[in-house]
């Protein structure tokens, strides 16, 4: 699915990571399916405990087993099943093909080595370097992230960083072996607003000079109008629409969708209007309803909803919904309200 | 003074005091958490707080209810000036104002049911008999949206949402005139922050109850207010209504502030200009001297860094507009 052509860099296909828990079990990916082009970034929207993050680990086998289990899917990335992968086949792809920025800069470091030592670990993993090359390329890489006066910075403790330096050390980590693939798990979530546009901008920046293809995974909508050019948006495990960022924010068919432009405040709103949010809140993992994940909250759902989980289907060129009455959004025979 | 002034913050200080050692302490300076912040909000207004963590405005807050002693400074409650007042005397008054915490799920007591922790205020300040609490719990529960059967049910029973709820029916609970409210919404999703944002102004209407508005978020904080205080490093540099604060900012760190922020549009997107702020947030324990922002401030000049520029009064055509720049409104 997704744009024709074959310059697909990455395909997830029924990608499902279930948690075992005393609990019962907490189906925290159900079934999705996505792909990311060469050079795109892909935004994956979504509210807590939707499945963004589980989705963005069980790409790069990070999956804590147990309790979880990637219970079924593919994940193809270069004509490789990465699901497939043995233990050494799979330390090759991790943090070298493809890389992770993870939320929260403040523990994702080691505390008791330097920040220079935690660069070249993840550089000399992948690549033969003598220990001068290697502290060379990582003068270079902290150059990248623009990290001021990098010689002076090399035997720096991460406790001496700042929350935004700290996350770009993550990000010269992340690039250091121009990784085909870079997954940003809420990269600025932890961060003050001027930080946060700091960092977006140097991971957009860099995107240009790596080539990578960027995943960015974020609650935030604003971040995504601005950086993805298609958007995924998930619900309870699931994607329930995904397309070109322009069609999400404009001509959304599904309701889940529709609730969540309604609820956010904008800062360039003229009149003080009364925000439509979704009713309730988001379903229990474990105790999902049957039929359709969002129909409890949904304004639109009929009885058909109940009965049947609604699969995704591509109902306009690279636009892919799923809903029962996505159909009628379409048509215009359904208002969205 | 204006008479519709419910609540005037004049020149508050508040320094926590540094010491090392253990038995005689030395001390090794301040951090100047608030430092000579003063604002009014009128009755039945939101009055917006913003700003970057660290600027302190929560500690604002703490400081308007004296759960943290001032520095130095007053604040004016309805002609009272609570830093005065003796521990009973501020007991009473602490029924009028009343506060709502950021995290709900550190901030209700999770061996406490939902209808002690809502009856908890009116037990303090022994009002009515247990028949009589009862009833006025149950209300309140009703009238945040919850469902007043579950008034046996602990916190780890509902979701952040719902807890948040339980927040807000505390702080009502007194029939309050002001509400502060420290970042309310902050740790919520966005379908479920609209929710309480509209509780929220359904309940100021209701009930015609003033709102100290406290985040980081600016959009949230524009929602809601009315009126905007903008605060950096202990700080305001900046005060007006808040269309004015997104239509015609004058403060070089507003500016910064407003172009951070990614707006939920792409096309609008692809359009905007944006001014990235350089550098991070100095430390309030030595900020910089003069202007606080000038190690980040474009617009710098000489004497930013040597004086201290003072709130100046740009009101045009009787809209309030406050800003403390050498340069207000010179664009970044």
């Amino acid at each position: 699915m997704g744009f024709s052509g074959n310059n697909k860099i990455l395909e997830v296909k029924n990608l499902r990571t279930y948690f075992y828990t005393d609990d019962g079990i907490v189906k925290a990916v159900d079934g999705i399916s996505f792909d990311l082009m060469v050079g795109e970034t892909l935004g994956i929207v979504g509210e807590t405990g939707s499945g963004k993050s589980v989705t963005a680990l069980s790409i790069l086998r990070l999956i804590p087993q147990p309790p979880g289990k990637i219970v079924s899917g593919e994940i193809i990335f270069d004509g490789r099943n990465l699901l497939e992968m043995g233990g050494a086949e799979l330390q090759n792809f991790r943090g070298n093909k493809i890389s992770m920025i993870f939320q929260d800069p403040m523990t994702s470091l080691n505390p008791v080595y330097t920040i220079s030592n935690q660069i070249i670990e993840s550089i000399v993993i992948h690549r033969k370097l003598s220990k001068k090359e290697a502290i060379k390329e990582c003068l270079k890489l902290l150059e990248m992230v623009e990290i001021p006066e990098p010689e002076r910075r090399l035997n720096s403790y991460p406790h001496e960083f700042s929350g935004g330096m700290r996350q770009r050390a993550m990000i010269a980590m992340a690039i250091a072996n121009s990784p085909g693939i870079l997954i940003a798990d809420e990269p600025t979530t932890a961060l003050d607003v001027t930080i946060q546009a700091q960092i977006l901008e140097l991971i957009d920046g860099l995107k240009t000079k790596t080539k990578s293809s960027i995943i960015i995974i974020t609650h935030d909508l604003g971040v995504v109008a601005k950086y993805a050019e298609r958007v995924m948006v998930m619900y309870a495990g699931r994607a329930v629409e995904f397309s070109t960022v322009d069609n999400i924010y404009y001509k959304s068919y599904h309701p889940y969708t529709i609730g969540l432009m309604n609820s956010i405040t904008r800062l360039d709103e003229d009149q003080k209007e009364r925000l439509k949010p979704i009713k309730g809140s988001p379903p229990s993992l474990i105790d999902l309803p049957n039929g359709c994940v969002f129909r409890k909250r949904c304004k639109y759902a009929i009885d058909v909803c109940k009965k049947e989980y609604p699969p995704l289907i591509e109902i306009e060129k690279n636009h892919f919904v799923s809903c029962h009455r996505a159909g009628e959004f379409l048509k215009g025979s359904l208002n969205r309200i | 003074m204006d008479n519709n002034i419910i609540l005037e913050i004049k020149n508050l200080k508040k320094y926590f005091n540094l010491r090392s050692g253990f038995l005689f302490q030395k001390f090794k300076g301040s951090v100047k958490a608030v430092d000579d912040i003063s604002f009014y909000i009128k009755e039945g207004e939101t009055f917006g707080l913003v700003g970057e963590s660290g600027c302190g405005k929560s500690t604002t807050a703490r400081v308007i209810l004296r759960l943290t002693p001032p520095t130095e400074g007053d604040v004016i409650y309805n002609g009272v000036n609570l830093f005065k007042l003796n521990r009973k005397k501020m007991l009473k008054i602490r029924k009028e104002i009343q506060i709502i915490f950021q995290d709900p799920y550190a901030s209700l007591s999770p061996r406490m049911t939902v209808g002690d922790i809502v009856g908890e205020p009116l037990e303090i300040h022994k009002i009515g008999d247990k028949k009589y609490r009862l009833r006025r719990v149950k209300e309140l529960l009703k009238v945040v949206g919850l469902n007043p059967e579950h008034i046996n049910r602990y916190p780890h029973e509902f979701s952040g949402g719902q807890r948040q709820r339980i927040g807000v029916a505390r702080a009502l609970a007194l029939t309050p005139k002001l509400i502060l409210c420290d970042e309310p919404v902050s740790a919520l999703d966005v379908s479920v922050q609209a929710q309480i944002l509209n509780l929220m102004s359904d309940l100021q209407k209701e009930f015609n109850l003033t709102y100290l508005f406290i985040a980081h978020d600016l959009s949230v904080v524009k929602h809601i207010s009315s009126r905007i205080g903008v605060m950096y490093l202990g700080k305001i540099v900046e005060v007006t209504n808040s269309k004015d604060l997104y239509k015609n900012p004058l403060h070089p760190y507003t500016m910064g502030l407003l172009s951070a922020i990614p707006i939920p549009d792409p096309e609008l997107e692809r359009k905007r200009k944006r001014v990235i702020l350089k550098g991070d947030v100095p430390s309030p324990i030595n900020p910089p001297g003069g202007c606080r922002f000038h190690t980040r401030c474009p617009n710098a000049q000489d004497i930013c860094s040597k004086e201290e520029p003072v709130l100046k009064d740009y009101s045009k055509n009787g809209k309030e507009h406050l800003a403390a720049c050498f340069f207000a409104g010179k664009p970044i």
